[in-house]
């Protein structure tokens, strides 16, 4: 099922809107709050979910699978590079799972803008824009440690 | 010009009765208006369906003392700091505006009442806090209006692309910007003033009058909805939300604001 917006919590900042890859969150018109513009585009990626600040998205699951009753709530903290999934069932169970999202700093990988134009002439060439630097492979691949997997976050 | 009181010399023309009637107008149709957005959207219903749903469900109760706690957090972080902003520049922008709202409002229904004609001497701090309100009201305004605003910093449409959802901005700006315009000319005596006026006047009405089609209203759900909030944290409901995760902040927030365009 497709996100909806709770527009009591929803401040308008354009979160969403930029990050969703169906670019089919957008500002309604009437009150300048997110709107998903075309719900049965929507893929259900939840990157809307995660990115609102305000935590005023949700998306509702399929009712074959998840009936009415139930609650999927997860929230993204940057700060800590993990993201936490609250499941609720109609019984009254709960599951609760928190994940590491990330070995490295938020906002330390650059976009794409912030690298140099690519050349006419690399058009002929076999490797991507920016490869083999942008694959940060000198050192090797990042891997995570065990002592990492241990930690959670590193 | 900063201490002269626009409306006592407004008065030479224009009766302070008819002046204060137009201000008790627009106070009834702020009230009116609110009232029924409240119903019409149904907002006062969700709000107090959430706030019985999140006290039924709660893990803990909440008790008054917390209660009144947790209303005064919500009144000074959420509602005078304006700290639901995650974006520093909406944060002062909002400020800006609002404060500078309530002073050249305020200001404006003192001078209008108390010191309707030049017979009665008007403090000079009043004729200036209402420049000063009126020139934050711009300052912020305009700053949303062109730069911050999430159609133009987010959807990447041009500034002077006008909707239904800019009506209550823009007839702010419009209702402060002549208003000042109008003070001024008036001042230096220059023609001029009386067109101004009148323009001022029905951008204030527009102001006052559309609170049903604006979002003139905010100011009146959105602390309650930041309250409920408060309340759903306190008592564990969270709005279904996880908790947050228990491991250690190594990273530092880094987000950065919308900048698709």
């Amino acid at each position: 099922m497709p996100t909806f917006v709770y527009m009591t919590k929803c401040d308008g900042c354009g979160h969403c809107v930029d990050i969703c890859p169906s670019d089919i969150m957008h500002i309604d018109k009437t009150y300048r709050r997110a709107i998903n513009i075309e719900p049965n585009m929507c893929w259900e990626c939840l990157s809307c979910v995660k990115a609102c600040p305000q935590n005023a998205i949700d998306v509702r699951g399929y009712s074959d699978f998840a009936p009415l009753g139930h609650s999927v709530r997860v929230l993204r903290e940057e700060d800590k590079g993990t993201v936490s999934w609250k499941i609720k069932f109609r019984d009254g169970r709960e599951k609760n799972f928190e994940s590491p999202i990330r070995t490295t700093p938020w906002g330390s990988i650059k976009g794409p803008a912030e690298y140099a134009a690519p050349r006419t002439e690399d058009l002929g060439n076999q490797e991507l824009a920016h490869e083999p630097d942008s694959l940060n492979i000198k050192r090797g691949l990042p891997a995570l440690r065990r002592d990492q997997l241990k930690l959670g976050v590193m | 010009m900063f201490t002269n009181n626009p409306f006592a010399a407004l008065s030479e023309t224009l009766s302070p009765a008819v002046m204060q009637g137009y201000v008790v107008i627009m106070i009834l149709l702020v009230a009116a208006g609110t009232l029924f957005d409240v119903v019409h959207k149904g907002s006062a219903k969700y709000f107090f369906n959430n706030w019985r749903k999140s006290q039924s469900k709660g893990a803990k109760q909440i008790g008054g003392g917390e209660l009144v706690s947790l209303a005064i957090t919500t009144g000074v972080v959420d509602v005078l700091t304006s700290g639901e902003f995650c974006n520093a520049r909406r944060r002062i922008a909002h400020l800006l505006t609002m404060y500078g709202f309530v002073i050249y409002v305020i200001t404006t229904a003192i001078m209008v009442f108390y010191y309707p004609t030049s017979a009665v001497p008007t403090p000079a701090i009043l004729p200036q806090l209402w420049w000063i309100g009126g020139l934050m009201v711009c300052i912020g305004g305009y700053w949303f209006w062109f730069f911050i605003r999430v159609d133009v910093a987010a959807e990447g449409n041009s500034p002077f692309r006008v909707m239904r959802a800019d009506l209550f901005i823009l007839s702010l700006l419009a209702s402060v910007t002549l208003g000042l315009i109008w003070a001024w000319l008036q001042a230096r005596g220059g023609a001029g003033a009386g067109v101004f006026f009148g323009l001022y006047v029905i951008a204030t009405t527009v102001l006052f009058g559309s609170v049903p089609w604006s979002k003139f209203a905010h100011m009146f759900f959105k602390p309650a909805a930041a309250l409920e909030k408060r309340v759903s944290n306190a008592n564990g409901t969270r709005s279904n939300l996880p908790a947050p995760a228990d491991k250690p902040g190594q990273f530092g927030s880094a987000r950065e604001h919308a900048r698709h365009y």
